[in-house]
């Protein structure tokens, strides 16, 4: 068993507004192990997002961490406070690259000042040190390394999403998160930032990272786990290839069947895509909050919430189906 | 021949004294027939949302011609002229957050449509919204009435489809409808697109980066690079024998799910 980089024990962030409590992220317990990518797919508005934050306990109201413990790296930042957080953990152990990032880089300075800011918060060191690093690693990841002296507007959207990446590895993170990182970006670009998250993991510089994206496609291609969420929580994981070649969760199946991809298996079935829409959070359905659109309901699905259960070596599915 | 497009080109200049000449679209020719599903297919900057722009009459072509139904739009001037140009040409965007103003509820965007049409009476225009939301898949009770905050991208993307049942155009370019679309729900919303076609022989232009998903709908896919129409066949002929090098490389871009890419 490898070690843990991330534990995330029965965790519950909820939003607090005026017209209730959102349960983003109900009951969901997640751990990351070292040395793997870990793939978290879902609909938007499921909670994806939310955990992340939650992960990095990037808490702000009207966000509430309710209940649940977080651990990275052996230090328990569920207990943290905010400063030591931010100065200890973010961009250290642990850097998240929002779904936001295309507009994460400040528009009046050029790449290489902020850099030069970014790393100052966290470590003492000289501004040419700050230069020298900044250039080697991104001469080692293959960028060109005069955007270094460019302003934000004059990278293209491909090469602004792999600054950002690089950027906030640049203090050599154990784990990397990344929310969406591609969505935005047309296929040949997708493919390059793909492509530069696997460099990250080849040289050494981070250990982990957990992608998450609605595109199943694309964790096809670098995942070695998978994770797959509804309604604020977790409905299956485990290894990429036993999730997609035998889905046990009715959700899950109909993201795989979602997907649109050239290829001969899909024109075969036809395209379907999963009736209805996610719930509202604020009054989950009952049960498994899945029932109202799943095709094998039965009577037991509107009363029970199912648990979370290991059905063999590390495969998760919360489902009555599967136990019965 | 529904529309015919000849040597369309658009060179943006840029600059105030160092004049740089941009060429977004080169002498862009297709023809598009009642019915048929064409797809244009190329990445970011290549010039397919000028020439969409320029379909739907919000751009001026620099040289060039659109002649649809036999009339160059940009010679029509009269309001009753612009009005059929619009009923008849109806565009679909990426995002379907801006197209609703946030002020005001979802039934106006519907409501709208009867600017140019001719329906007079309020039951039957309440008739007819009613109708055209349960054929994209949307319960009324559920949308109407609510602001365009409450209601998920997809189905906000619906809404915009409804208008088409409305309106029932001869021409609807949809420029990346899906692209900001959960990967769940694309299908559904590729599918009204095809029943649209099936149902009312509406020609669809589908701009998309994916060419995954031009594969599906389309009579004919045309691949689109640098400004200029590089390739152009069948989905067949376009997956199983590319011929230009670019498709050949948007080809093997395209994530799958049953294949893994090299080096990956």
């Amino acid at each position: 068993m490898s070690t843990l980089l991330l534990e995330a024990e029965r965790v519950k962030s909820y939003y607090h507004t005026r017209e209730g409590t959102v349960k983003a992220v109900d009951d969901v317990s997640l751990d990351v192990e070292n040395g793997i990518i870990l793939g978290l797919a879902g609909e938007s508005g499921c909670g994806k997002s939310t955990l992340m934050n939650t992960l990095m306990m990037k808490i702000r109201p009207p966000l509430y961490l309710v209940d649940g413990e977080i651990i990275v790296d052996g230090e328990r930042i569920s207990k943290m406070e905010r400063k030591e957080i931010k100065k200890k953990i973010w961009g250290v152990k642990i850097s998240l690259v929002p779904q936001s990032a295309l507009n994460a880089l400040m528009p009046t300075k050029r790449i290489i000042d902020f850099i030069r800011d970014v790393v100052k918060f966290h470590v003492d060191v000289s501004d040419g040190e700050i230069v020298s690093m900044a250039r080697k690693r991104f001469e080692e990841l293959n960028l060109p390394e005069d955007s270094l002296y460019l302003y934000p507007h004059e990278l293209s959207g491909g090469m602004k999403q792999r600054a950002v990446i690089a950027i906030s590895t640049l203090l050599n993170p154990k784990l990397l998160i990344v929310d969406e990182p591609t969505s935005a970006l047309d296929v040949s670009t997708q493919k390059r930032v793909l492509k530069l998250l696997l460099d990250l993991k080849k040289f050494k510089i981070i250990d982990s990272i957990v992608f998450v994206t609605h595109d199943i496609a694309v964790l096809r291609q670098i995942a070695d786990r998978l994770v797959i969420m509804y309604a604020g929580k977790i409905v299956e994981s485990g290894t990429l290839e036993d999730v997609l070649s035998n889905p046990k969760h009715p959700y899950t199946a109909g993201l795989i069947h979602a997907v649109i991809t050239p290829e001969p298996e899909i024109r075969k079935r036809g395209l379907v895509s999963i009736p209805g829409e996610p719930p509202n959070l604020i009054n989950p359905p009952s049960g498994c909050r899945f029932h109202p659109r799943c095709l094998h309901a039965m009577p037991i699905c509107k009363k029970v919430v199912p648990e979370l259960v290991d059905i063999s070596n590390g495969r998760k599915v919360s489902c009555h189906l599967v136990k019965s | 021949m529904l529309l015919k497009v000849k040597d369309l080109s658009k060179t943006f200049i840029v600059g105030l004294f160092r004049k740089k000449e941009i060429h977004a679209v080169r002498k862009v020719s297709f023809n598009i027939k009642k019915g048929e599903f064409i797809s244009l297919v190329g990445e970011s900057g290549s010039g397919k949302t000028t020439t969409s722009r320029m379909l739907l009459r919000l751009l001026k072509p620099s040289s060039g011609s659109v002649i649809f139904e036999g009339k160059d739009p940009w010679a029509l001037h009269k309001i009753e002229d612009l009005k059929w140009y619009w009923k008849q040409v109806h565009g679909i965007f990426q995002d379907p957050f801006a197209s609703f103003n946030p002020l005001y509820k979802v039934d106006r965007i519907l409501y709208q449509t009867f600017n140019l049409l001719n329906v007079e009476s309020d039951a039957e225009k309440e008739h007819l919204v009613k109708e055209s939301l349960k054929e994209v898949g949307l319960r009324p009770e559920e949308v109407l009435g609510r602001y365009p905050h409450e209601l998920s991208g997809g189905q906000r993307q619906r809404i915009m489809i409804a208008r088409c049942y409305l309106l029932k155009p001869k021409l609807i370019i949809a420029d990346e409808p899906i692209s900001m679309i959960d990967a769940s729900t694309r299908a559904g919303i590729l599918k009204l697109f095809s029943d649209l076609r099936n149902n009312y022989e509406t020609s669809v232009i589908f701009i998309t980066h994916d060419l995954g998903l031009a594969y599906y709908v389309s009579d004919r896919i045309m691949i689109m690079h640098n400004g200029s129409i590089v390739e152009e066949g069948t989905p067949d002929e376009i997956m199983e024998h590319p011929k230009h090098h670019y498709t050949m490389r948007l080809k093997e871009d395209v994530p799958l799910l049953y294949r893994k890419w090299k080096g990956f």
